[in-house]
């Protein structure tokens, strides 16, 4: 793979964003987007994961293919993820206690947030090197910031709204999402052409 | 120690049906979002995913409640996880060997298993608590729970977008396909219909019960 940097940031940022287009990450998404308040820190704490799991998903692949033990490659995948979400952890409970607690269940799950092994699953797939999995990366973070946010705003926004009880709750965040992913099916092609 | 220890009520038809219709992972608890999105652009893939995820859920089940009592506290979930990645790698080095065409097609996705909230949701909250083969038969109703969501959605999708059924063409040659329903956009809405039909259902239940 060859692909530019800026390539590869503006398809994963809008054409395939992580959430919206090829569905990673969607617990949070759907969980923690309530109130933008908690929605913006949320991604912010993600892109830092990704950024860290894509820079030692890289090393550890190298390693792996040198020793040839390439069937270890989830299994250290997930161990390194689960570590960087440990330092996060406590990291922020250290600086933010407030946004800790708000964060809540959905801080340690970042362990499970599909974006975050797909990131470093995807990167060794397309056999991008450092400086394209760091902004792929990014871009993936980015991209997952951008969809919790709009989603945030637009879910706070029809809390004032007169909504038919039934289509409350999950049904009603998954049209939107629907709406919002229809919305970026409009970038499309964008990037794709060389 | 005796006094912590739930109370085991042995198997009921309830362990196994909590599972597929009580607590249905896709339509009820609503989890693992990302490969039931995904991969549900046809019946087929949805049924094999299905099935890859029913076998992770049931062997990390079975392992993971035979060495319940061995595991420290403080690291049992990076166990569980690293129990539930070693099942993943076994079922994507099966389905290469088995169809590369399924294994294109599902992708990342597979390997992605591991950190499907149902798997490590099962081991947590009831593999970790009770008997070997009373949290085999509840994972295996919650796989098969799981199955019968992504396989509702992906017919829905299939037939919709594409106007088949596994593959086999259902309206003849002058239909036309709605093809948004296989695309990205198309996974929200049918699951939001299949949601909005269940609380609709559910409504009319109760109303007719305060009747």
């Amino acid at each position: 793979m060859n692909d530019s940097l800026s390539l590869i940031f503006v398809s994963t940022l809008l054409a395939n964003n992580f959430v919206l287009a090829t569905f990673l990450g969607l617990c949070p998404f759907l969980g923690v987007s309530g109130r933008l308040g908690t929605a913006f820190p949320m991604g912010v704490a993600t892109t830092f994961v990704m950024l860290v799991a894509s820079l030692c998903a890289y090393g550890l692949n190298l390693l792996l293919s040198y020793f040839h033990l390439d069937f270890l490659r989830l299994i250290a995948y997930i161990v390194v993820i689960a570590s960087s979400v440990q330092l996060v952890e406590m990291v922020m409970k250290k600086y933010s206690p407030a946004l800790f607690r708000a964060l809540g269940i959905y801080l340690p799950l970042i362990t499970t947030n599909c974006a975050v092994l797909g990131v470093a699953l995807f990167q060794t797939a397309r056999e991008y090197d450092l400086a394209q999995s760091l902004t792929f990366s990014f871009a993936g973070g980015a991209g997952f910031t951008l969809a919790l946010v709009l989603m945030a705003s637009l879910r706070e926004r029809l809390q004032l709204a007169n909504v038919p009880t039934l289509v409350q709750g999950t049904a009603l965040s998954l049209i939107l999402a629907g709406l919002l992913s229809l919305t970026f099916m409009g970038f499309a092609g964008l990037g794709a052409g060389e | 120690m005796s006094l912590t220890k739930q109370a085991d009520e042995g198997i009921t038809f309830d362990t196994f049906m909590e599972g597929v219709w009580r607590q249905n992972p896709v339509f009820v608890m609503v989890l693992g979002m990302c490969p039931t999105l995904a991969v549900t652009v046809s019946a087929e893939n949805a049924m094999s995913m299905g099935a890859a995820t029913t076998f992770v859920l049931v062997s990390s089940c079975l392992l993971v409640s035979l060495i319940r009592n061995l595991v420290p506290k403080e690291v049992r979930i990076a166990t569980y996880i690293v129990i539930i990645a070693t099942f993943v790698t076994l079922v994507d080095y099966l389905i290469q060997a088995v169809s590369l065409k399924l294994y294109e097609a599902l992708g990342a996705f597979i390997q992605l298993i591991v950190v499907n909230c149902i798997i490590l949701g099962r081991a947590e909250a009831h593999a970790s608590k009770n008997p070997p083969l009373k949290s085999v038969v509840n994972a295996l109703g919650m796989g098969i729970g799981f199955t019968i969501g992504l396989l509702a959605l992906g017919a829905t999708r299939e037939i919709l977008g594409a106007g088949k059924l596994f593959g086999m063409s259902l309206f003849g040659e002058h239909f036309q396909p709605w093809v948004v329903m296989v695309l990205p956009p198309g996974g929200f809405f049918v699951l939001g219909g299949w949601l909005l039909l269940f609380s609709l259902l559910r409504s009319r239940k109760e109303a007719r019960a305060e009747a």
